[in-house]
């Protein structure tokens, strides 16, 4: 960010070692981590960009950049700190911060920094991300230049439209897969090498598609119906199918590759936001509590702390349930409170009084942190006694008073509750399903309805985006109120069908 | 140079103001305007521009949460106190709208950051004395707002541990009532620059309710803008059809008159009213006249600028003219005072308010050039 950020110097450097070696005692471990000082205009801009000081130009970053600042200016809310999983690990502290949060803010980003190089779900996330992103905005900033900004920015915004239409196992594509893609690439290895290449590796996978298909000889009409029949072996991961089948012009592809590649480098964080927020926060209550804290600094400490573990009655606190997970799984695994002797017990004072002394718990909660997401994690560990003790409740709009209620505090409904709330990320299921329905080449996806319904008018609207990448008519099953229905764009006109 | 965010910000403003990128326009959740609800907080719109995805509807999903509370008391009673709390308030289709506390002092240094106004550099000496409250002490009584955490645990904790209530082992301070300290303030007299605005207003048949509501918002925010800037200002109202009377402020935004319009009217009854109270050496006077641009002849206009050239320009800070459309009105006076002063006078601003989206501008246009 040039001379909007500069290095620790003086005390901060003094606490940053003080605070890393503490870290480093404890266990945790993490690529280097490079502290920066900036101020909290410095940090908005970080924040909008998704903590990456280049982006391509697009106006959602002005936008989250707007609202940051009014925010901030209206003193709703301050970002402290801001950490970016790459290598070495690029975190930003806000100069105005006090001391004490200083060394709480550096404590919290070494816990997250053991997170993204630990947790399985980043475990192929490109850590030099940080030029990946700059060269991005080359790219499209070069395509705007050529084909104007207008006509760019808008195809952009139809991408945005479906950037969650990916698919999670894409993320643990295993090393005999990546081995056998590789062997796969070398056929065509010498193409792609004269390339002298920045184009994203979507790019290239589609490019390579063209490549073999183009080899096999067909003529250029059945290579596209062939496609359009084959088997879809990702069908969550509709970003990647439109690279592959839509009929895109060369720069059109290459965004939607980068806009791709982008999505997936984001998705281990939206899929682990209770794990990894739990487990900074459990550290740097950890090392502050137990090391870094003065006595002067207690109660700035606590009051601290406190704000940001506050409980919710409208919303679940990551940090909150996060932390106190972690510290309900270590105090289970110290004590032997699992397992089936355990569950099995009747004998309601042996189970309040046991006690195995097993001390596992330290290492249990650092084999959580390297395998599970937020969906495992509470799958697993979320207990009804957990449950109780945070006091939590779903609620429910009542249209009869006209205000949202508690609903119930029942153990099995809170937790079905909070899995369909976190599973796929949060987004709806949706598949493509065939690339020429109805044998007229139109794009058929199916949304496998977990319970809740799509919000129609934004299924339209992205519908018209996806026809817009397509070019012929786009169509998506789904439920509406138990009823299952087609709802299709053709370009002119919307069009339900039962 | 300055970072490239700032380019991708002002894109958005731009598709958010309708100028370009038309076919976004149904994703802007419109309104820029913080409006005040009468309790002493106000919501503030964060326009925003709503990318369509696919997503789950939220009728009949309903939330989760934590803390105490039996089935069926409601999750959204009041949540967080005193200053610099808020919420988002969820809204229809994708709308954000912020909800906070704020006093009128942080509001004008937000509206003056909004608009990017300059300070005003006042003239004259400091004369009006004024009382100001700065926050130096500690008493035992206050709101929630002045709470001191570090005072008030302090005290808890020399009370527990002279109580011996206090547990080395399992060190929590709690406090109770009588440890609770808030920030106090003291009282200081200190002499400031002082400032009257003159607030004219063209009430006959052809100004409609929505081209009142629309003086009315611009005048609160000019008045909050010039209260941040002089410690006191006095405020004067007057209405005109034919003829000119001053009035309260109530009666000065309800009033409508069907007669016919001279302007002169106003601005001889403005002369006045300086003449008598206001000693333009020592006072900085604001004069603003809003109407739709009728007036009854050439020769009253004629009459106005002489006015304003002898009496009310030499004596006021800027003169402040502003038009607000309606069906019926011509405009014409605009046109009279542009080919007079030019669209970049000094002494005469000159704005046209076409609509409540446009008062911003129009107060950028008033207050703009620091005068």
């Amino acid at each position: 960010m040039g001379d909007r950020t500069r290095p620790l110097e003086g005390e901060l450097l003094r606490i940053r070692d003080e605070i890393h070696g503490y870290a480093l005692e404890f266990g945790l471990d993490f690529h280097p981590v490079r502290f920066e000082v900036c101020d909290y205009d410095t940090i908005n801009i970080l924040a909008a960009q998704g903590g990456f000081p280049n982006r391509y130009p697009h106006w959602r970053f002005g936008m989250d950049y707007d609202q940051l600042s009014k925010g901030y200016a209206y003193g709703l809310q301050k970002i402290y700190e801001m950490v970016i999983n790459t290598n070495p690990c690029y975190a930003y502290l806000l100069n105005a911060n006090h001391i004490v949060d200083q060394k709480i803010v550096m404590a919290h980003v070494y816990g997250h920094a053991d997170f993204f190089k630990n947790n399985a779900w980043f475990s192929n996330t490109d850590r030099n991300m940080m030029a990946v992103m700059a060269n991005h905005g080359t790219k499209i900033r070069r395509y705007m230049e050529r084909y104007g900004q207008n006509k760019v920015e808008e195809f952009i915004d139809r991408v945005l439209s479906i950037e969650n239409l990916i698919d999670v196992g894409v993320l643990f594509e295993t090393q005999e897969l990546r081995r056998l893609s590789d062997e796969r690439m070398k056929t065509v290895a010498t193409e792609i090498a004269n390339e002298s290449d920045d184009r994203s590796t979507a790019l290239k996978s589609f490019m390579r598609v063209k490549e073999r298909t183009g080899k096999m000889g067909p003529t250029p009409e059945v290579e596209l119906s062939d496609l359009r029949e084959k088997k879809i072996n990702t069908p969550r991961d509709v970003m990647f199918y439109l690279l592959e089948n839509a009929p895109l012009e060369e720069w059109e592809s290459d965004i939607l590759g980068i806009l791709r590649d982008e999505a997936y480098y984001f998705l281990p964080q939206r899929l682990t936001k209770i794990m990894n927020e739990g487990w900074a926060s459990y550290w740097h209550s950890h090392i502050m509590t137990n090391r870094a804290l003065k006595a002067s600094e207690i109660i700035d400490y606590a009051d601290h702390h406190a704000g940001v573990m506050a409980m919710s009655k409208q919303n679940i606190n990551p940090y909150k349930i996060g932390i106190e997970l972690y510290r309900d799984i270590e105090y289970r695994w110290n004590t032997g409170r699992f397992g089936k002797e355990y569950n099995e017990c009747e004998d309601m004072h042996l189970k309040d009084n046991w006690n195995k002394e097993l001390n596992l718990g330290r290492q249990k909660i650092f084999d959580v942190r390297k395998t599970h997401n937020d969906v495992s994690f509470i799958d697993e560990f979320f207990t009804p006694e957990f449950c109780e003790r945070q006091q939590l409740f779903t609620y429910k709009y009542n249209p009869r008073t006209g205000r949202s209620e508690i609903e119930t505090r029942d153990f099995q409904e809170i937790k079905n509750k909070l899995l369909t709330q976190l599973s796929n990320f949060g987004s709806p299921v949706i598949e493509v399903e065939s690339g020429n329905y109805q044998n007229r080449g139109e794009l058929l996806l199916r949304h496998k309805h977990l319970g809740v319904d799509l919000d129609f008018g934004y299924a339209s609207d992205t519908l018209r985006n996806l026809f817009a990448l397509w070019k012929r008519p786009v169509n998506i099953i789904s439920r509406q109120e138990d009823q299952t229905l087609t709802l299709s764009f053709d370009g002119r006109e919307f069009k339900q069908t039962k | 140079m300055d970072h490239p965010i700032k380019r991708d910000h002002a894109r958005f403003r731009k598709i958010v103001k309708g100028r370009i990128r038309d076919n976004l326009r149904k994703y802007v959740s419109k309104g820029e305007m913080p409006s005040p609800k009468g309790d002493g907080t106000f919501k503030i719109p964060m326009p925003s521009i709503d990318t369509p995805r696919f997503k789950f509807g939220d009728k009949n999903q309903g939330g989760m949460g934590q803390g105490n509370g039996e089935e069926g008391d409601p999750v959204d009673g009041q949540e967080g106190e005193g200053p610099g709390s808020g919420k988002e308030v969820g809204n229809s289709a994708g709308k954000k709208e912020l909800e906070v506390d704020l006093t009128l002092e942080e509001l004008a240094s937000i509206l003056g950051e909004e608009l990017a106004l300059p300070k005003i550099e006042p003239k004259g000496k400091k004369a009006m004395p004024s009382v100001t409250n700065k926050y130096t002490s500690i008493g035992m009584t206050g709101p929630n707002s002045l709470k001191h955490f570090k005072r008030t645990y302090r005290e808890a904790m020399k009370r527990q541990i002279s109580s011996g209530s206090y547990d080395f082992l399992d060190p929590r301070v709690i406090p109770i009532k009588r440890d609770f300290r808030y920030r106090a303030s003291d009282a200081k007299v200190e002499f400031e620059n002082s400032a009257v605005v003159i607030y004219m207003m063209d009430v006959s048949g052809s100004m409609g309710d929505e081209q009142k509501e629309i003086v009315r918002t611009e005048s609160f925010w000019i008045n909050l803008w010039l209260k941040s800037q002089y410690k006191d200002i006095e405020v004067r109202y007057i209405i005109h059809d034919a003829t000119a009377k001053e009035v309260d402020a109530e009666t000065f935004f309800k009033t409508r008159e069907s007669g016919g319009t001279l302007i002169s009217s106003a601005l001889k009854l403005c002369r006045e009213i300086i003449q008598a109270d206001y000693d333009p050496s020592e006072w900085n006077i604001y004069p603003f006249h809003f109407s739709d641009g009728d007036n009854w002849s050439a020769d009253d206009t004629k009459l106005c600028l002489e006015i304003l050239d002898q009496d009310l320009l030499p004596s006021s800070n800027v003169f402040c003219y502003g038009q607000v459309e309606s069906r019926y009105g011509s405009g014409q006076f605009y046109k009279d005072l542009v080919s007079r002063y030019g669209e970049d006078d000094d002494k005469v601003i000159l704005s046209k308010i076409k609509n409540k989206e446009a008062i911003l501008d129009s107060i950028k246009d008033f207050l703009g050039k620091g005068k």
